[in-house]
């Protein structure tokens, strides 16, 4: 199983959350996932965006009202 | 074979900083893009916020610019070293209260300080400038004012008007050819959409005034309206957020509602009912609207008047209005909408 880490970004408006998530893998290792928690819908274009230019892996995306999380996988 | 040499690209979204970058991609150099979030950007937020705006795709121009060039892209929040370009700008503002060249200045200093980090090691820093194009920071005479008091000096390329300017030190030691960079220069947009066909680019952003909301005039007067009002030019992020939402309208020096246009913006003020008096319709529907300031309870009956006159209850005899203090405590009151004549013209803060 691979650990999983969290960040809680809910409330914050794009391009914050994505910031937080670039910040909080820089000391994440390959192979860990993040679920990001968010509340902007900009984040479910924004944070998959993000994952591909930098060649991490999107896993899920998963959305219940206003509430958004999104899991990656830290790549290499 | 040698490394590649490394550039970072100020990346904002719109057209210039993409090309600049292809233009030294295309000599095989190592380009990662580097955007600034002062808290002013155009990118996300409103887009985030209105309903009108949802059907808009909301795509990140930075980032979008980013994957089209298949380059890394590091997003960097500024939001309080940015405060102080803000408020003391050396070079003084542009047309309303973006001071550009402060601005430009700033963010090649920050973007030299991150890509010359040991652990990042790069090269030289490219920016999208063209001489001429804008009045107030990309001027023959600013280009070497940015270049010096960013600490870049020869460092600092621009590859869409290198050749009206001294030869730099990517350009010197050899690291690009700068036969192959160009000369635009002034205000016209051709050359760019031609490099732009060149390259295949069909899509691009094209922010009409510039790359951040001071450069508008009500947001300018909104955040102007503020400062005089809290008697000082602190800011935070949320203060400077919602300046760009709802109508904003001061009945008196000491106190201004915030009144939500449309179902998106009443959702996200919302967050900020433990912040601020917050007031909404409960007989019709109607806006949330916040106070900021020191309202007395005149000023809130006035602004359950005010709240009335923008719900669906507007022509109605009376309006039941919930009013909920930070803490949590609801009072009910009825009250007659205002006329609309009433609420005068110059309480609305705008230019
Ligand atoms: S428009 Fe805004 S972000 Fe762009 S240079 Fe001027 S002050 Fe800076």
């Amino acid at each position: 199983m691979s650990r999983l880490e969290t960040l809680d970004t809910r409330g914050l408006l794009c391009p914050l959350p994505v910031i937080r998530t670039q910040d909080k893998i820089k000391n994440l290792t390959p192979g860990m996932l993040l679920d990001v928690f968010a509340t902007d819908p900009g984040t479910l274009h924004d944070i998959p965006a993000w994952c591909r230019v930098h060649g991490h892996e999107l896993v899920e995306t998963e959305q219940k009202g206003r509430d958004i999380r999104i899991r990656v996988r830290v790549c290499a | 074979m040698a490394e590649p040499r490394r550039a970072v690209a100020l990346i904002s979204g719109g057209l210039d900083s993409m090309l600049a970058a292809k233009v030294i991609m295309e000599q095989g150099v190592h380009v990662e893009g580097i955007n600034f979030f002062t808290g002013f950007c155009v990118e996300g937020h409103t887009h985030a916020i209105r309903e009108k705006d949802r059907a808009k795709p909301k795509r990140n121009n930075a980032l979008w610019v980013a994957e089209q060039l298949g380059i890394k892209l590091h997003i960097i929040d500024v939001i309080d070293e940015y405060k102080d370009v803000l408020l003391n700008p050396k070079h003084g503002y542009g047309a309303n209260l973006n001071p550009c060249l402060d601005c430009k200045v700033f963010m090649v200093r920050k973007a030299l300080a991150w890509g010359f980090m040991e652990e990042n090691g790069f090269d030289f820093i490219i920016t999208g400038e063209v001489i001429g194009q804008r009045p107030m920071s990309q001027r023959k005479d600013t280009m070497p004012v940015i270049a010096r008091e960013s600490g870049a000096d020869d460092r600092l390329l621009r590859p869409l008007c290198a050749k009206n300017l001294p030869p730099t030190l990517p350009e010197k030691e050899g690291w690009v050819n700068r036969e192959e960079l160009h000369d635009f220069s002034g205000r016209t947009r051709k050359p760019q959409i031609q490099l732009a066909e060149k390259f295949g680019f069909s899509d691009w952003a094209q922010p009409a005034g510039g790359c951040c909301f001071l450069t508008d005039a009500q947001y300018s007067a909104k955040l102007v309206d503020l400062w005089q009002a809290h008697g000082h030019r602190e800011y935070e992020l949320d203060d400077i957020v919602l300046l760009k939402i709802g109508r904003h309208i001061r009945p008196a020096p000491h106190f201004k509602l915030i009144v939500g246009r449309e179902e998106g913006e009443n959702n996200y003020l919302e967050g900020y009912r433990k912040q601020f008096v917050s007031l909404h319709p409960v007989s019709h529907r109607g806006p949330l609207c916040l106070i900021d300031g020191t309202p007395g309870p005149e000023d809130i009956h006035l602004a359950a008047r005010i709240v009335a006159r923008y719900s669906q209850g507007k022509t109605a005899r009376e309006v039941r209005v919930s009013v909920q203090q930070p803490g949590g405590e609801i009072e009910e009151k009825t009250v007659v909408p205002l006329p609309p004549n009433e609420v005068c013209e110059n309480w609305h803060v705008s230019a």
